[in-house]
């Protein structure tokens, strides 16, 4: 089973539901922090780190001594991430999307399989949560490829919780797509509710079951919960503004450490959580 | 003609409220949101579009099922798991990387170009103002970032202006390296937390590998004083400006929901002569002032 935590708008708590959810959750559980750009979760599990793997992605390497320039591997890039100048082929790196497209394409069989690095994935443990990262290179402009290969380290049966980016656009889709629950951050400010709008349309189209988080519950006006009624969409859990939480979160500390009441929240929010999976399968 | 652009790495650190508050206190500037993919800026400016034009980004490729003649030629070269045993294309999962498209021995796979999104020149009431809607589940964010990045600087140059300032997205990655590619000077907005502080290297790191100036702000600097401390010293050692510290105020979340910046609020006259400070350090910068005619204009990062 797995449940993703996304938001559309950034820095509304999608990293303090998740961390609180995944520590809060007695049982064997992973953690991953797909925010591969901006990797936060790790600051507040602070786990034991014990692998550590660089990644790769697949980009063209040219084989000079077979390349007649023939420009068959240019003509087909739709990303133009190969030229040829001359004789001589030009690979651009950051440009490619690993396609393929170039290798099945030269008739001189002379494009080979290079690799482009994509950043690092680290894996530990913090008592019984499994805790994974993705860290992507600064530089590398794609993160969806990183967010597949943190994805790729769940196994069949594993309960995940995945730290998704914030946006509505390809990395939080990858880091969204085929989970079995998608739980909305939000704060009840304008700002939150249009971002969070976008983000449930984005959940529709990938027609899976979603709630929301209200962070800061108190700081704006009604519209969210408004919205939320409108459309369906249970409220889960309502954080209220407290200084001293904001304190805590800035030190990297989680509330379950500094408040322990709250603890008991968020098990209520696996619990509902589990509910709306199983009545959602029964559905279906 | 000069281009501030407005990072955080982090999100939600308060970018758009204090690119909102600068757009008052400019003379002259274009405004730009290039946070296309959770554009917020508008909210607060209620921009009127005079032109609104079709985004048209990649394409995604679809398979005729009658002419389709299951051979799989297509499953096999799809990187993207983007096929299905029944040989439909998940456009989500699509790449638009075309190869379906090429090596279909029936050529059985069309490939429409995709509208992902549309963009506006429009007219506020702190002057003119480019921006964006990407598409619900879309991809291409850099390229959009780079089109109406170009269409600033086109309204600058009409309109006489001098002064882009930009609105920027969170993180690292594409629409952010589209964002700041080419720009006079960033402003990074940290708030004083460690995950802030962790995300603001990562975005100082990324604005040095494209070695554009850097100047800093820490917003609700007296949540934690401690660490904004830690963020200034470390903003010293990288040789990044602080330009302010602005406190923690509920009035900038007030301000949002009446759909006005902290200038038009009135509320708080203490935050906007914090924030007039801010901005006159940055006009007069030399980050501002440094000659960049040589560096290349925006390059489109094609996704």
């Amino acid at each position: 089973m797995i449940i993703s935590v996304a938001s559309g708008k950034g820095g509304t708590g999608k990293t303090t539901i998740s961390t609180n959810l995944a520590l809060s959750i007695d049982r064997r559980a992973k953690l991953l922090d797909c925010d591969v750009e901006e990797p936060n979760a790790h600051l507040f599990i602070k786990p034991e780190i014990n692998e550590n793997e660089i990644v790769y992605t697949m980009i063209p390497e040219i084989d000079e001594t077979r390349c007649d320039g023939c420009r068959k591997c240019a003509e087909i890039c739709r990303f133009n991430a190969l030229t040829v100048v001359g004789k001589k082929v030009i690979v651009f790196p950051e440009l490619c999307h690993s396609c393929g497209g170039c290798i099945v394409v030269c008739p001189e069989n002379a494009v080979g399989e290079g690799s482009r690095e994509l950043g690092v994935i680290e894996t530990g443990t913090k008592d019984k949560l499994t805790f994974i990262q993705g860290t992507m290179r600064i530089g590398e402009a794609m993160s969806p490829p990183l967010i597949r290969k943190v994805r790729s380290k769940i196994e069949e049966n594993d309960l995940a919780i995945i730290d998704a980016p914030p946006g509505t656009s390809c990395p939080v889709i990858t880091a969204m797509k085929d989970t079995d629950f998608v739980l909305l951050v939000t704060e009840p400010t304008p700002f939150g509710l249009h971002d969070l709008k976008l983000a449930a349309e984005a959940v529709k189209v990938l027609d899976i079951p979603c709630g929301i988080v209200i962070n800061r519950s108190d700081i704006g006006d009604r519209t969210v919960q408004g919205y939320a009624a409108q459309k369906n969409i249970p409220i889960l859990l309502e954080i209220p503004f407290d200084r001293r939480i904001a304190e805590t979160y800035s030190r990297g500390r989680l509330l379950i450490e500094d408040f322990p009441t709250w603890r008991h929240a968020f098990e209520m929010l696996y619990r509902d959580i589990l509910e709306i999976i199983e009545s959602n399968q029964v559905t279906q | 003609m000069k281009e501030l652009v407005i990072i955080s790495g982090k999100g939600g650190t308060g970018k758009t409220s204090i690119t909102a508050a600068f757009a008052s206190m400019a003379s002259n500037c274009v405004l730009c949101d290039s946070d296309v993919d959770a554009a917020d800026l508008h909210l607060l400016m209620n921009p009127h579009p005079y032109s609104t034009n079709d985004f048209i980004g990649g394409s995604i490729a679809v398979i005729r099922q009658d002419d389709c003649s299951g051979c799989a030629t297509c499953l096999e070269l799809c990187r993207f798991d983007a096929i299905s045993d029944t040989f439909e294309i998940d456009p989500v999962s699509c790449e638009g990387c075309g190869v379906c498209v090429d090596f279909c021995p029936e050529k059985a796979i069309d490939f429409p170009k995709q509208k992902c999104g549309q963009w506006f020149l429009s007219e506020s009431r702190m002057g003119p103002m480019v921006h964006a809607r990407l598409g619900i589940a879309e991809e291409n964010s850099g390229k959009l970032v780079s089109v109406i990045r170009q269409q600033a600087r086109m309204v600058a140059e009409q309109q006489d202006r001098d002064l882009i300032i930009t609105d920027g997205p969170p993180g690292v990655g594409c629409p952010v390296i589209a964002s700041i590619t080419g720009a006079t000077a960033l402003l990074i907005v940290v708030e004083p937390s460690l995950s802030s502080l962790h995300d603001m290297r990562r975005v100082a790191e990324l604005g040095d590998h494209f070695k554009i100036p850097q100047m800093l702000c820490i917003n609700k600097y007296d949540i934690n004083q401690e660490i904004s401390a830690a963020i200034k010293l470390e903003a010293e050692q990288r040789n990044i400006d602080v330009v302010g510290f602005i406190p923690f105020d509920p009035v900038f979340t007030h301000s949002m929901v009446a759909g006005q910046n902290i200038v038009e609020y009135g509320k708080s006259p203490r935050l906007v002569e914090v924030l007039s400070s801010i901005w006159e350090k940055i006009i007069k910068s030399k980050q501002m002032h440094t000659d960049r005619s040589s560096v290349i204009p925006i390059i489109s990062t094609k996704q």
